[in-house]
């Protein structure tokens, strides 16, 4: 047992999560003081302050810390996660401000808010304890339920908020649980102490304590990355949030849902892969096919993109059932082309839209083509990237985690992958079909680029382009950041 | 000079960042730039055709290092040999066409019209010249983009629904082939072989069985382009609907995609898989040929009519290639490059009408010999090409097509595939015949302009490459013919090793008797470019010398 006592510590693992909070109560402090409705700078502050943050991140890379006793680790694979999360969180600010004002809910807890997601999700990506994982889970998910409901005066939101606060509680409880079982099965919570005592289980997939605890943490954690048949709540919540923030929700806490099963099961149970990659499988088929069939029904295009991100995660598991090198590096490399892409979408999303969250059905992108060229041409890009055609980053990305599950001799699961690609760009293209195809109805002139929202826009197009023709680096980034966990 | 390649396949996204500086307004401007680019990089095209040495070797190789991460390297490996050289010639060549005929076709979104356009020719020149696998498939995804747009948005009135179905039916195809190549790269890896470069893959020994599932998923990503039997009917649907311009790259260029797959990635890579599936396959195109003759036969739209003769010409193009010797596939080459062109002009000719009558049925036309007789004079020669009369370039093809089958394993589909020859004449000239004969009794055809001096324009390099091909075809063979015979050598290697094991397919479907080994063709046929005997001929596989083993039992 380990004893209580003051270890020796090391700041350096979690410097940008100190970083980030001190900006986070700086803000909030500031918000009450400063005077005057214009929230704006509190974007520019928070911008600076995520630039700032990634440069700390980034200054980590190739380093290899343990802190507090072994309970946070600053590795690789922590710092390529982290700048996932910083690329989610500036572009959802950089997107935030003009579509808060509409709806008329600039507040300023906002960008706070959203900075305390980033730590959190910042803490399961480095967390080597249950613990941590678990309180890094708890900042990000309390945060992120504010966040759904942020929109107070709309019921859409408030209803979004409260489901997900209620079934995200219910499966924290599922979670919890699973880690007690853990704990009890192995009497520790490190996971490298946990992966040492289960080693040198004779036949640990016989123990049903350990067993049952690791399919109970599983299960919370696909309520999280909103994995088939957990995802229930994901359309209602991702429709009924402000866009920014289902923007955020798709790309941050998916990814920090994938850091978190990864570092849990590649480093604390891979004694135990062959049994939870066979349930991945499954759940990885259910998750992609649910996402896609569902989401070829839909109208309304925040719940297009909230369905195709329930596939988005299962083209994730296929990897994550590979369990291999190229599989896994492959979820990495994904998360981060998916914050790009997927935001930058979103961004499309919230420039076409009018006040009250009216006109965000799929027809109403009916002849933006050819009133605003640009525009389309960079939703054509993100639509692209998230059907996986090349040469786009959503295409590597899946080439490397189907690449994975054939490597691992998963040949099938890999053409179900396929397939439900293939499904998949029925209703990306039908997109397009309306933006191109159909004649304009209306003259888009309340649209509005904003400079803040051109900066995120340019961002997204570049990560979505760039990594697709040129993916060497970022690949090898990944690679190195999956070797060392 | 080395990278002239390179220069061939990225000029037109040049054009394309020179397009995006000239304003949506300035309509000459783009078209006359669009066709600028397009000229120029049909001559710079020629360079590869005059620095091109008959060998059978790659050339103008450009092989440099591009993504390299994990278990895969993939290389910028690029090189051409006798069987792509025409094709990237033919791309180029139907290009500035294409772009002229837009001149009066398009009027609405010229811009991003000729942006598509030009984005189409980098997509089709890079896959034809690809030497790595993963390349191929990159610019393989990519073409379908501008396809796309341009059949959904110039399209006709159902245009939506033809542009959607031809996406996701070739999407399907190649996400499947995808996994197949990701497969075979491992089965790579195991034998030590370090990136995708087809070159490798070569000299990669797979037993019969991956062979089987491999070539399966090739040849159903490709199968679905040529287009084959039953998988076709995306086709016509696509064709009905695309602008001219649209519907000429896609027969003229587009569909070669497909057989070219076949003859540089499906056939070699899995030799002895493709010749366990040669019977079926053969079976699918000679019921192509058949079924696509009576479908035409029976269409009221020109333009439909002209789709499903595509469907047929390309069944001819598959028969020949599977026949494995030098006769059928370098007929199927030269088919190729015979259908793109007298099939393009088609499209073209279709076009011509339809611009001037907004009408493509057939009983909205008859007697316009009179009131056009440039225009009958053009499309009587193009008939005639299509439907294969010697001294025409469809002529050579057919007939080195059916002369390669019927030596082959193939005889008795060869047989059948014949009757598909007078099918073609009978649709052919009948459409011909009710379109331009009779009474000119419709009073809106009475006053039809016959065609004006940029129509001509276009049409003339098409029929001088329709008699030329035709009346002196040496040039074309020649330069093909190593590349061909060293193909016919690699699945001769392989078939020799394939003897033990009897196709199935082959065993429903064999006549009793089949030789084993074929008589020599006869000499001097009318291209004069072969040499008199093959040994080619003698490759043909016997499936009944040895009883059904074990598959695996045959390495």
């Amino acid at each position: 047992m380990d004893m209580i006592l003051v270890p020796a510590v090391n700041m350096t693992p979690i410097l940008p999560e100190i970083f980030l909070s001190v900006l986070a109560m700086a803000l909030l402090l500031f918000n009450v003081f400063a005077p005057g409705g214009q929230k704006s700078y509190l974007a520019y502050f928070s911008f600076i302050g995520i630039v700032g943050a990634a440069v700390l991140v980034g200054a980590g890379w190739g380093s290899h810390v343990e802190s507090f006793s072994g309970s946070v680790v600053l590795d690789n694979f922590a710092t390529f996660f982290k700048m996932t999360f910083l690329v989610a969180a500036g572009l959802t600010v950089l997107i935030s401000d003009k579509y808060m004002e509409r709806e008329g809910c600039n507040h300023g807890e906002l960008y706070p808010l959203i900075l305390f997601t980033v730590v959190g999700m910042m803490l399961m990506a480095s967390g080597t304890d249950l613990m941590t994982i678990f309180l890094g889970l708890e900042v990000m998910s309390v945060s992120l339920y504010v966040l759904a409901g942020f929109n107070r005066a709309n019921k859409k939101s408030n209803e979004a908020g409260l489901k997900y606060f209620l079934l995200g509680a219910f499966s924290t409880g599922f979670l919890l649980y699973g880690m007690a079982l853990i704990y009890g099965a192995t009497g520790t919570t490190r996971l490298y102490k946990i992966a040492a005592i289960v080693g040198q289980m004779t036949l640990p997939s016989a123990n049903i304590m350990l067993v049952a605890g690791m399919l109970l943490m599983m299960t919370g954690f696909a309520f999280k990355i909103a994995a088939a048949p957990f995802h229930m709540w994901t359309p209602d919540v991702y429709e009924g949030a402000p866009t920014p923030m289902t923007a955020f929700m798709s790309a941050g806490p998916k990814a920090a849902g994938f850091a978190a099963l990864l570092r849990l099961f590649l480093v604390a149970l891979p004694t135990l892969q062959v049994e939870w990659s066979q349930v991945l499988w499954v759940l990885a088929v259910l998750t992609m096919t649910v996402g896609n069939i569902t989401a070829l029904r839909q109208d309304n295009i925040k719940r297009v993109l909230a369905y195709s991100s329930i596939a988005h995660a299962g083209y994730a598991l296929v990897g994550f059932a590979a369990g291999n090198g190229t599989g896994t590096a492959g979820i990495l490399f994904y998360m981060l082309s998916y914050a790009f892409m997927n935001i930058g979408a979103f961004a499309i999303i919230i420039l076409v839209a009018k006040k009250g969250e009216t006109n965000g059905n799929v027809s109403d992108f009916a002849g933006l083509g050819f009133k605003r060229p640009l525009l389309a041409v960079v939703m054509t890009i993100f639509l692209f990237s998230l059907a996986g055609m090349p040469p786009t980053a959503g295409f590597i990305g899946k080439f490397y985690l189907f690449s994975g599950a054939i490597q691992k001799g998963y040949i099938w699961l890999a053409i179900i992958g396929v397939l439900n690609s293939a499904a998949s760009v029925y209703y990306y293209l039908r997109v397009m079909v309306y933006m191109y195809m159909k004649e304009p109805t209306e003259e888009f002139d309340w649209v509005q680029v904003t400079p803040s929202i051109a900066l995120a826009l340019a961002i997204a197009v570049a990560g979505s382009l760039i990594p697709g023709i040129v993916p060497s680096y970022i690949l090898q980034f990944a690679q190195a950041a999956v070797k060392l966990m | 000079m080395s990278n002239v390649l390179s220069l061939t396949t990225f000029l037109p996204i040049l054009g394309v960042l020179l397009l995006l500086f000239i304003p949506k307004d300035s309509k000459g401007v783009l078209r006359n730039v669009a066709l600028a680019v397009t000229v120029v990089t049909f001559v710079v095209s020629l360079l590869i055709l005059t620095g091109f040495q008959t060998n059978a070797e790659f050339q103008f190789v450009e092989n440099v290092p591009w993504i390299a991460a994990g278990p895969f390297i993939m290389r910028y490996n690029i090189g051409i040999d006798g069987i792509s050289l025409w094709l990237v010639i033919l791309t180029t060549f139907i290009m500035p066409i294409a772009v002229l005929s837009t001149y009066t076709a398009v009027e609405e979104k010229v811009k991003e019209y000729m942006i598509c356009l030009l984005l189409l020719e980098t997509g089709m020149l890079g896959a034809f010249i690809s030497l790595d696998l993963f390349l191929f498939y990159i610019f393989w995804e990519v073409m379908l983009i501008p396809m796309y747009f341009m059949i959904g948005i110039w399209g006709g009135k159902n245009k939506i629904y033809a542009a959607v179905k031809f996406f996701i039916y070739t999407m399907v195809g190649s996400l499947l082939m995808l996994v197949a190549l990701v497969f075979l790269y491992f089965k790579g890896m195991q034998a030590g072989i370090q990136d995708f470069s087809l070159l490798s893959f070569f000299t990669l020994k797979l037993d019969l069985a991956t062979q089987i599932w491999l070539f399966l998923a090739f040849a159903f990503a490709f199968a679905i382009k040529v287009p084959m039997f039953p998988l076709h009917t995306w086709l016509p649907d696509a064709h009905t609907e695309a602008p001219t311009a649209g519907s000429v790259i896609l027969a003229a260029v587009l569909l070669k995609m497909g057989t070219y797959g076949y003859v540089r990635f499906a056939i070699p890579l899995f030799p002895e898989a493709a010749h366990q599936f040669a019977p079926l396959i053969a079976t699918l195109a000679v019921i192509g040929i058949l079924y696509a003759a009576l479908v035409a036969m029976v269409q009221e739209d020109v333009k439909k009519l002209v789709a499903y003769s595509s469907v047929a010409h390309l069944g001819f193009v598959m028969l020949g290639v599977f026949a494995f010797n030098v006769e059928g596939i370098s007929g199927g080459m030269l088919q190729m490059i015979n259908h793109g062109i007298s099939t393009g002009a088609l499209f073209l000719i279709v076009g011509f009408i339809y611009e001037r009558r907004h009408t493509r049925l057939i009983t909205d036309f008859g007697g316009l010999s009179k009131q056009m007789p440039i225009f009958a004079t053009i499309f009587m020669i193009v008939t005639f090409s299509s439907v294969g009369l010697p001294g025409t370039n469809g002529f050579v093809g057919e007939f080195l097509i059916l002369l390669g089958a019927f030596e082959s394993q193939l005889r008795w589909w060869t047989i059948i595939a014949t009757s598909g020859v007078i099918l073609s004449a009978v649709y052919m000239l009948w459409v011909f015949q009710r379109v331009m004969f009779g009474e000119l009794d419709n009073p809106k055809n009475q006053k039809l302009l016959d065609l004006n001096a940029r129509e001509i324009a276009i049409m003339v390099p098409l029929l001088v490459m329709i008699f030329f091909m035709g009346l002196y075809p040496k040039p074309f063979i020649d330069k093909m013919d190593p590349a061909i015979k060293k193909l016919v050598a690699q699945v001769r290697v392989a078939s020799v090793n394939a003897q033990m094991v009897p196709p199935a397919a082959a065993q429903m479907q064999m006549p009793e008797g089949h030789p084993a080994v074929m008589p020599q063709m006869p000499a001097g046929h009318p291209g004069g470019a072969m040499p008199a005997a093959h040994p080619a001929t003698e490759a043909a596989p016997a499936p009944h010398a040895a009883p059904a083993v074990n598959p695996h039992a045959a390495k």
